[in-house]
Formats: C-alpha cells, structure tokens, sequence
C-alpha cells in the first residue's frame, strides 16, 4: 500500500516536472484547453442567469384572474375559498375600487378616469403558481377558467413559453458546442501525450525491460493529461470570471434602467472545481487514448 | 534453475534462431554462451530474460516455464534478472545514481532505501564517486559498470549478460569479468553470453557453445 502511494506520488511528481520542463509548450496547450473551455462555460453560466432572469421578472410567471363586473362579495369570497383549498399558488386580491385609484394615479389618466360615469374595472385576483412550468401553468389557467363567475384568465403563457423553448434550444446549442469542445481538448491533449511517449521511447523500452508493468509506465502520461486539462479548466473559470466581471456593471446598469434589481450570478467555487474535474477527465481520457495506441509498438 | 527442453526459436520469415536446444544450469553457477555471430547467442539471451518467447519447447526459470507465461506475468518475472546488455541501454536524462534508481522505484521501494541501495550497488562497481555524473560523461568501461550497477541492485538471482565487453579494450573488459565473477562467488546465477576467448578458457567446464542455432 506504502510502495502504491509512493508510485503514484513519484508519477504524478514526474507528469508536474514534464509540464515544467517546457514552458511554452505548457503554456500553448493551456491556452488552447483554456479557450476551448472558456466558450462553452461562458455559454453554460449566461443560460444560467437568463434562467435566473426568467425565475425573477415580476409578471412572467403570474395568472391574472377578472371577475365578472356582476360579481358580488360573495362570489369573490368563493373564489378565494377555492384558491385556499388548491394551495397551489399565493394570490393577492385586487378589489375594483383599488385598481382604479391605481390608474388614476397614472399620470394623464386621472382626468379620463374622473370623467367615466362609472368604474369600468372587474375585481381581480393576481395568482402565482409554485409550479412555473408551462404545461402546469396552462392547466391551471384552464381550471381557474371554470370556476364561477370568472370572466378572464389571463396568463402570459406564450412569452414563458418562448423563452423555455429559448433556454431548450440554448441548451442543446450549449450542448453540442460542449461536445466539439470537449472533442478538441482530448485531441490536444492526445497529441501532446504521443509526442511525449515518442521522445521517451528510450525510457519507456527500458523500464519494460527491467521489468516495469503497463501500469507503471502508462501512470505518469494520465497525471500528465489530468493535470494540464485541469489548469485547462482552470484558465477558462479564471477567464469566464473575469468576462463577467466586465459584464456585471454595465448588465446592472442595463437592470437598473428597467426598474429591475438583477445582478449577474458569477460562478461559485463548486463550478470553477467542476471546470477543473471536467478538463482533467476529459485530459486523461486523451491520455488514455494516446499511451493506449503509442505504447502498442513497444511490444 | 535454469532448464531448457528442445528450445526453438523461429522468427518471422523462417529463420531459425535456436533449434532443438537443452541444457541445465544449477543456481549459482557461472556459464558462458558462445559461438560465431548468428550462431544465436543473442537469442538465447532473450528467450530467458523473457524479451522474447520460445516457438516451442520449454524453458524453466526459477520453476516457472517461461513459454507458457502470461503477458501480464513477464514483468515480475523480469525483476528476477538483471540484465547487461553490450550497448548498455542506458538514460542519458539522467545521472548514473537515477539511472541506477529505475529498477527500484518501478519495484515500489521507499526513496530513502532506494538511494541507499542505489549507492550501494555503485560502490559495488566502483562509481560511487561518479554518481553525479550523466553517463554520456563516463568512459566505455564505467557505462558498461553503471549497466551492471543497475542489473544488480534489485538483488536479482540470475545475472544475464549479452556481450558486456563487445566494445571494450581488453583492460576494461578484464574488470567487468571480474565484477561478474565476484557476483558469481555471493551466489548469484550468471550467465554471459560472449566470444571473448580469455573468458571461456578460463571458465571452460561452464561453456556452451552454439553453431548454427544448435548445440555444438
């Protein structure tokens, strides 16, 4: 077990001295791990915070409920009744009377307001759901419908629904570009590993001769592969962040000129850490690849 | 400890190397291999350091038919020789003792003891003061000794040589058979394969000479 850690220590000692040995080298394939990690990760936080935008923008997610004009007190409080037992939403009750002190105290409307015979608005119920998924929005939306003395539902489904099929499309776009990506890191990072094994023939032809195991041999080219695809993902966290950083002021400012308080969402520590684990498995499933092939004309 | 039974071996393309071959050799014996070029000196060597497998016929080291062993089974079994080999095949990234570590950390040893084996065995061949030094700095004679610092220090129980001083002087070569011979008086199995007749005269009952792939 001690001769087990001691193997894996001096591998992984040997796979940090060979990324030193050749700095620019190192450096090369980094920025090209780096970039090729920044797109897709940079893609992966912005579908994040659209989502995020999407969860907060008041109205979004909310069912306007108008009463009939004909409706009563006690219409109004069976309907109430009827929201309570669902409990699948909070609501908030708009009297007629408030809504039109509301307009009224728009500006140019008071006087157009003022000169109606009478109050033209319903009662109304302002409803947001728990569940914000369309399907159960529409489904609410139907039931609300039926009940008594209901003249309108009003959900804005089509815009939740846009932008859902946005944030899909997003996805799968995020996807794919991930896919390439990931593609291109193992192939730097195969052909990084083939051009090691061929200028360490001498060794690795030596070693198996006195008796070293495939394990042995191949150990040292995995932590080599691990290791630059996890600085790999560590340059891109570190540039997503800072194309963040660049982006945060003038996306509040964008925010505050709509009345809204968002702030962008920046990659936490769990994220940059699976920046890191993802370009280290996908740098040791290069290694992999290429020790397998490179090492078979050594038998 | 050694036992051939009717060992061939063919390469690709027909030729046969080794035809019919069987021997003995007792643990702690000293034997030379000899014989004119092609006679399959070479591979003898290597049908018993494992490099390569017998066509047919077996070959019993250590109890163990080296013919019908696992691939997975040859590195451990290779860590019973030290193998020297004429040109030495040795690191030239690295100093004579990290040359010498190899075989010791591909064994797993603790880094500590490994040096001090290490430097042990480079005394043993009389380059402890050299253990600095990158082999392309060593003369003909001191690379070929590193070579057998770095067979001996994993204390293995068969010594293999191919032709250890095919590019020495006669002085140098005088001293790598003595290293072999004292390797020989601790108990070690050593088996040299050569044509230096200076050798073979001197330890002549422990010869066997090819011709032609066949025992002559």
């Amino acid at each position: 077990m001690k001769a087990w850690f001691a193997q894996h220590r001096a591998a992984l000692g040997s796979a940090f001295r060979r990324l030193w040995a050749s700095p620019l080298n190192t450096a090369l394939s980094l920025l090209v791990i780096g970039i090729a990690m920044t797109l897709p990760g940079f893609g992966y936080v912005v579908l994040d915070n659209l989502r995020e935008l999407g969860r907060n923008a008041s109205g979004a997610q909310q069912i306007s409920v108008f009463m009939e004009l004909s409706a009563t007190r006690r219409d109004v409080a069976d309907i109430e009744n009827r929201l309570r037992q669902a409990s699948t939403a909070t609501w908030r009750f708009v009297p007629k009377e408030e809504a039109l002190q509301r307009i009224q105290a728009s500006e140019g409307m008071a006087e157009i307001v003022s000169s109606l015979p009478r109050n033209p608005l319903p009662d109304a119920f302002v409803v947001e759901p728990r569940n914000t998924d369309p399907e159960a929005l529409e489904t609410l939306k139907k039931e609300l419908a039926g009940w008594p003395k209901v003249a309108h539902v009003q959900l804005d489904s089509s815009w939740v629904k846009r932008f859902d099929a946005f944030l899909r499309l997003g996805k799968l776009a995020l996807a794919l570009l991930a896919g390439l990506f990931g593609a291109g890191l193992v192939a730097v990072t195969f052909n990084t590993i083939r051009l090691q094994v061929l200028a360490q023939a001498a060794e690795i032809e030596v070693a198996r001769m006195i008796g070293a195991t495939d394990a042995f041999i191949r150990r040292p080219f995995y932590y080599f592969g691990a290791l630059q695809g996890a600085c790999g993902g560590l340059l891109a966290a570190g540039l997503v962040l800072g194309a963040l950083q660049l982006l945060a002021g003038p996306v509040g400012e964008l925010a505050t000129l709509y009345g809204a308080g968002f702030a962008l969402h920046l990659p936490g520590l769990p994220e940059i850490a699976g920046f890191a684990g993802l370009g280290a498995f996908l740098g040791w499933l290069g290694a992999q690849l290429s020790v397998s092939l490179s090492l078979r004309k050594f038998d | 400890m050694i036992v051939a039974s009717n060992l061939t071996k063919r390469y690709p393309g027909g030729h046969e190397a080794l035809s019919d071959v069987s021997f003995e050799i007792s643990a702690g014996q000293m034997v030379f291999v000899t014989g004119h070029s092609g006679a399959g000196k070479t591979t003898l060597v290597k049908l018993i350091s494992t490099i390569e497998r017998p066509t047919s016929g077996s070959l019993v080291v250590n109890g163990q038919n080296l013919a019908a062993i696992r691939r997975s089974a040859i590195p451990y079994v290779r860590r019973n020789f030290g193998l020297v080999f004429q040109d030495q095949k040795l690191l030239f990234d690295r100093s004579a003792l990290d040359n010498v570590l190899l075989p010791l950390e591909i064994a797993g040893l603790p880094r500590r003891d490994a040096i001090r084996r290490a430097q042990a065995a480079l005394d043993k061949v009389g380059l402890l003061a050299r253990e600095k030094a990158l082999p392309i700095a060593l003369s003909g004679g001191e690379q070929q000794r590193l070579a057998i610092a770095r067979a001996v220090v994993n204390r293995p129980t068969v010594l293999i040589a191919d032709e250890p001083t095919g590019n020495l002087d006669a002085e140098s070569a005088a001293e790598i058979l003595e290293i072999f011979a004292d390797f020989h008086r601790v108990g070690v199995t050593v088996v040299v394969a050569t044509h230096d007749q200076n050798w073979i005269e001197r330890y002549h009952p422990n010869v066997l000479t090819l011709s032609r792939g066949r025992l002559a």
